[in-house]
């Protein structure tokens, strides 16, 4: 493996939610939250979600960790945001699979740009750090 | 100190990794096997496997005399006065939790302290914790210098009268500071109390003599000094081993088993229940025998040697954080800016080296440092220089790619 194969893992689009990273913050008003870590590594993810009448309405994190969990985040917090929570626990679903090497299937929900973490499931050591978001996240509907 | 000769005998650095050469720089987490190792454990499976102490027959006795000959070179390796202070165990935690249950939570009451540094592995953390939670007494941490090492001044001033149980390691795992046991040991002495050292770090690296250092305890694993996983070591004072209740009990530890009652054998075997890690001990002594050839002296000039020069060169690059002193044992962590750790590691795996990132067991130490997590590059006696110009040039290209990536 060359360094150009990292690029399947640190794709553009990744960086930029590293580097600008979309919803990070505190959600106004009321939302269950969720601290959630990788204890093996110490990244940390707090999440913020207002679900209203089955629905997420707003999604926050705030945290510290590698691009790859941050930029997860990033883009989950996107992607989950005026779905239902069946829809957020379906596509929650749909990421582990990604995660085995599976293709999402993008004809009933709109993932954004996850697709682009795609590459992940070629660095084993890493999946745990890009499905760290998302099991905040299940977690968080759960308690809702 | 022939490094090529000593490279020869490690067959897991004869591979290419992600179409690189193998550069192996994370000794600290556990450290390759050489062949002698390798062929002992497996001889042993093949020619003398049987259960130890207990067969009449001749596997039996052979299986025995190599376990028991394997506790002989350990004695001898960190000059025990006796073979009956050396306990087999699973590996430093193990060792270090039989003293928290076997020591600390049967002697200490409310009001008697525990002191630690802030330096400590968690495995020399969490079982003070909580032994400090079963008895009421108090846990208490000698405060860390500006460079990560502890002023005998600091030890002076936290080990008190009340304290009972003094636990530090050998050599920091995260720092590489190697601190200064013989002093402290006379200082928790003077106070009464015990000491405990974690040699996790220190067995591998340096001439260990317990009764030079005069610890009380000294606990170390297989792994991380060229032995088997699975097998480590407790040594402990005579006298405190035997005022000592098991921690663990059933078939190997007992004297007489009646109804209701049952004695125990005597050292060391009252600490062994159960059927021990007999492989394990067997390559932990063939380990003891290679380390002893190439010299723990000439191991430990080497090490420093390349920790040194790691320094130097890391220290070359632009927007490194180097942590710990300047004065170390065998590593150096550090942080590129701007680059999580979990990303510099996976870039240099590309390149096939190996590095450790994250937290390395020392939450408490990470957030002294203030960071949530670091780099690791750890050597041993077969890493080279070469190697560490492989990591600076690795990391050039982590600091470039990631330039790129972000632009």
């Amino acid at each position: 493996m060359s360094l150009n194969n990292l690029d399947q893992l640190y794709r553009t689009v990744i960086m930029d939610h590293y580097k600008n990273p979309r919803n990070r913050g505190i959600v106004a008003g009321d939302a269950v939250t969720v601290d959630m870590n990788n204890p093996t590594c110490g990244d940390r993810i707090q999440l913020q979600l207002q679900v209203e009448d089955g629905i997420v309405k707003d999604a926050k994190y705030d945290g510290e960790g590698c691009s790859i969990s941050m930029s997860s985040a990033s883009m989950m917090t996107q992607a989950v945001k005026g779905k239902k929570i069946s829809e957020a626990l379906e596509m929650s679903h749909q990421f582990s699979d990604m995660m085995l090497g599976k293709e999402l299937n993008t004809d009933e929900l709109d993932f954004g740009d996850i697709e682009a973490l795609q590459g992940v499931s070629k660095f084993p050591a890493r999946i745990k750090c890009a499905t760290l978001a998302w099991k905040a996240m299940e977690k968080g509907v759960r308690e809702e | 100190m022939d490094i090529n000769a000593i490279r020869q005998m490690f067959p897991i650095l004869d591979q290419e990794v992600n179409g690189h050469p193998l550069v192996y720089l994370d000794s600290s987490a556990t450290s390759q096997k050489p062949i002698q190792v390798i062929e002992a454990v497996n001889d042993y499976y093949r020619q003398d496997n049987s259960n130890v102490h207990r067969g009449v027959h001749t596997l039996g006795t052979r299986a025995t005399d190599k376990y028991e000959g394997a506790r002989e070179k350990v004695r001898q390796f960190i000059n025990a006065s006796s073979a009956a202070e050396v306990i087999f165990t699973r590996g430093t935690t193990t060792s270090i939790n039989t003293v928290a249950y076997g020591y600390a939570r049967a002697n200490l009451v409310a009001g008697d302290e525990i002191v630690i540094t802030p330096m400590e592995h968690h495995s020399n953390i969490i079982p003070w914790q909580q032994a400090a939670k079963a008895t009421g007494a108090t846990l208490k941490y000698i405060p860390l210098q500006e460079d990560g090492t502890i002023s005998l001044d600091d030890v002076r001033e936290t080990i008190t009268k009340n304290t009972k149980v003094v636990a530090i390691t050998h050599m920091s795992n995260v720092l590489g500071t190697i601190n200064p046991i013989k002093q402290i040991a006379e200082i928790a002495h003077a106070k009464g109390a015990v000491i405990l050292v974690d040699g996790a770090q220190g067995a591998p690296h340096m001439t260990v003599d317990v009764q030079d250092l005069n610890c009380d305890f000294y606990a170390f694993s297989g792994h991380k000094m060229c032995g088997p996983t699975g097998i480590g070591v407790l040594y402990g004072k005579r006298e405190l081993l035997e005022e000592m209740e098991p921690v663990e009990f059933g078939g190997e530890m007992i004297d007489f088993v009646n109804l209701y009652d049952s004695t125990w054998k005597e050292l060391p075997w009252k600490f062994e229940a159960g059927t021990p890690v007999i492989a394990g001990a067997i390559g932990l002594g063939a380990a003891i025998d290679f380390l002893n050839e190439v010299g723990m002296d000439n191991i430990l000039a080497h090490d420093k040697k390349l920790a040194h020069y790691a320094m130097e060169r890391l220290s070359e690059l632009d927007g490194v954080s180097i942590y710990g002193p300047q004065d170390r044992g065998a590593l150096v962590t550090f942080n590129l800016d701007d680059v999580h750790p979990h990303d510099t590691a996976t870039v240099l795996d590309a390149e096939g080296i190996a590095v450790r990132a994250g937290h390395h067991c020392a939450q408490p130490l990470m957030k002294w440092l203030n960071v949530t997590a670091t780099a690791r590059a750890s050597f041993y006696l077969y890493n080279t220089e070469e190697e560490i110009d492989h990591l600076v040039a690795g990391l050039l290209k982590t600091k470039e790619y990631f330039g790129n990536v972000f632009k």
